[in-house]
């Protein structure tokens, strides 16, 4: 089978690309292992909502139309914003079809899948940041009898056995589950490295308000001082919802014990680093910084927003805890929420550096002409992060993508003639 | 706070942005062995050397061998030649977390006029004694105190000193766990 350009994936960001093709005429299709927003459906906690509010759920010539536009969509919702969006734009969708390698071709790209082989001029890698947990070395640690759960493969209180709970890691992801943890009545700890601290209201707005309105969110890669590390900091410690906190000092203060950094399990002992206060120092102060920066903004616009507000510095235990028995002190299950990394196992293009990480310039592969990516933390500006990065970055590298794809036409034409 | 041009800490930052760019690229070079050679001498007392090291595909001598000492002071019953041990660990402490003060003030264009800091390390002697089985050997707490004078705000200063801890070897050596092999020749 042969089509122009081979889009994988048909979450928010394939779809969109789908759309950018369709608009330049580009003949396309997209692959997915499910049916669109798959994962979505079938790998989310039931509890969980965006972090982003509605109004910034848009996709290209599909903004949002409901009636909550402040509300949080949880992700059976996001599915059916995907699947609708999918049928709106005629989508050229083959679900069900799972690729298993991608490999390069004299002109082009082969990819087979586990529904026949397809010969492209371009592929799109739109499979989504989140394709594999990043659960760290020392989780073999953990002793038998303790549970040891990704939050990918987490669902509900329920789902756990009986006992305490150690989450690893301060993103959303896991204040989240922390948080819905403890109020199920578990004895919870959670352990935090470097973290964002971020409350969901500022001055009257919500804090993606802000991010957008304030510039935050539109940030490029290349401008950012550090991008490696800028793609790999922890989201922010925030919850779709308007009335609930589930920063660090929140959970501290709904019983939830605080401890530093996981260091190792060592003879069934999780043993955490003695950091915590400096820890909590910097997401305090880094905070600040971001608040500064939108009241700086503020003040230069004449934003309608109302009074500066600061943040009390965060309190955790003086002398927090560095070591967890997990057996002896009845930790039934560790939940590792300890972020993702996307899935590129069947990437037969050498393009991942030592460490299985896909070098990008802006989702264009300078190794891999014709080969672009899609959907992945901080892509081309902060707002790739986000659904709400689709609609921007869809548009550039369509058109970095079809002058691809006439240049390789106006080359051909001169081999001919 | 003053411009990163005219600020001068004594730090080579564009070296240090540079080599962490170029070791990105081969990060086999990043991989650096730390060494020191230690001798009894009499008692608890005792001398380490510090001569080489190894690091960017090859071994480095330092420009002459460093000599450190280490005893127990009179209270243990000792003769107290030199600093114990723990408290060169202090000392370690304080001067990696000074270095990395001056490098973030650096790269932050943030002119130091004084850096001083004062360490203290609680420490509940039982452990070592083995006169309570409940008590560790190592110190209970440890604490930094830094007075520093500079081109900067308040808060300023306050990020420096909580950037120089999350870049500090010496206070993710002592706060987090390591496994430590102990063998004989």
């Amino acid at each position: 089978m042969r089509t122009e350009v081979l889009i994988i994936g048909a979450g928010h960001s394939g779809l969109a690309m789908s759309r950018r093709l369709t608009e330049h005429g580009v003949e396309h299709v997209v692959l997915d292992r499910g049916e669109p927003g798959n994962a979505w459906r079938t790998e989310r906690w039931e509890s969980l909502r965006l972090l982003t509010p509605n109004w910034q759920t848009g996709l290209p010539g599909h903004d949002y139309a409901g009636d909550d536009p402040d509300g949080f969509m949880g992700s059976r919702e996001v599915a059916d914003h995907l699947a609708a969006y999918a049928r709106a734009i005629g989508a050229p969708v083959r679900a069900g079809v799972t690729v298993t390698s991608v490999a390069p071709l004299e002109r082009g790209y082969r990819v087979t899948t586990d529904h026949g082989v397809w010969e492209a001029d371009a592929v799109v890698l739109a499979n989504g940041g989140s394709g594999i947990p990043n659960v760290p070395a020392h989780a073999e640690g953990v002793p038998s009898g303790v549970l040891s759960l990704s939050a990918k493969h987490y669902r509900s209180p329920e789902q756990l056995p009986e006992g305490g709970v150690l989450v690893v890691g301060a993103s959303a992801s896991g204040v989240q589950l922390a948080d819905e943890l403890a109020r199920s009545g578990r004895e919870v700890t959670i352990s935090t490295g470097e973290h964002v601290r971020m409350p969901r209201s500022y001055r009257g707005r919500d804090i993606f308000w802000w991010m957008d309105a304030a510039g935050v969110l539109d940030e490029r890669w290349d401008e950012v001082d550090d991008i490696v590390r800028a793609r790999h900091v922890p989201s922010p410690q925030l919850v779709g919802s308007a009335d609930r906190a589930v920063g660090i000092g929140a959970l501290h203060e709904r019983g939830i014990r605080i401890v530093g950094r996981l260091g190792r399990v060592h003879e069934g002992v999780a043993q955490f680093s003695g950091g915590l206060a400096n820890t909590v120092r910097l997401a305090d102060l880094k905070l600040d910084r971001l608040l500064e920066r939108f009241d700086a903004w503020a003040a230069e616009t004449d934003a309608e927003v109302g009074p500066v507000e600061r943040f009390d510095p965060t309190v955790v235990d003086d002398s927090p805890r560095l070591e967890l028995d997990l057996v002896g002190e009845k930790v039934g299950t560790v939940l590792w929420a300890t972020g993702y990394r996307p899935d590129y196992s069947w990437l037969e293009v050498p393009v991942l550096d030592y460490k299985g990480r896909l070098w990008h310039e802006g989702g264009v592969i300078p190794d891999a002409p014709g080969l672009y990516v899609l959907g992945t933390s901080l892509l081309r500006r902060r707002r790739s992060t986000y659904i709400s990065g689709a609609a921007h970055d869809s548009a550039e590298l369509a058109e970095h993508l079809v002058e691809y794809l006439g240049g390789r036409e106006s080359a051909r034409a001169e081999l001919a003639s | 706070m003053t411009d990163t041009a005219t600020v001068d800490n004594g730090v080579n930052s564009d070296a240090l942005l540079g080599a962490r760019d170029a070791l990105r690229q081969a990060p086999e070079a990043a991989q650096f062995t730390w060494k020191a050679t230690s001798e009894w001498i009499r008692g608890t007392h005792s001398r380490q050397t510090i001569e080489s090291f190894t690091g960017l595909g090859q071994e480095h001598q330092h420009k002459k061998p460093f000599v450190l000492e280490g005893d127990h002071p009179e209270p243990f019953a000792s003769e107290d030649h030199a600093p114990t041990p723990v408290e060169t660990v202090l000392a370690a402490l304080a001067g990696c977390l000074t270095a990395g003060v001056a490098a973030v003030a650096q790269n932050r264009g943030i002119q130091l006029k004084s850096v001083k800091a004062t360490v203290e390390g609680d420490h509940d002697i039982l452990g070592i004694l083995g006169g309570d089985p409940e008590v560790r050997n190592g110190f209970n707490e440890v604490r930094v105190t830094f007075d520093i004078d500079a081109d900067a705000s308040d808060e300023d200063i306050a990020a420096l000193v909580a950037q120089s801890q999350k870049r500090s070897a010496v206070f993710d050596a002592l706060t987090n766990p390591t496994n430590v092999t102990v063998s004989v020749a």
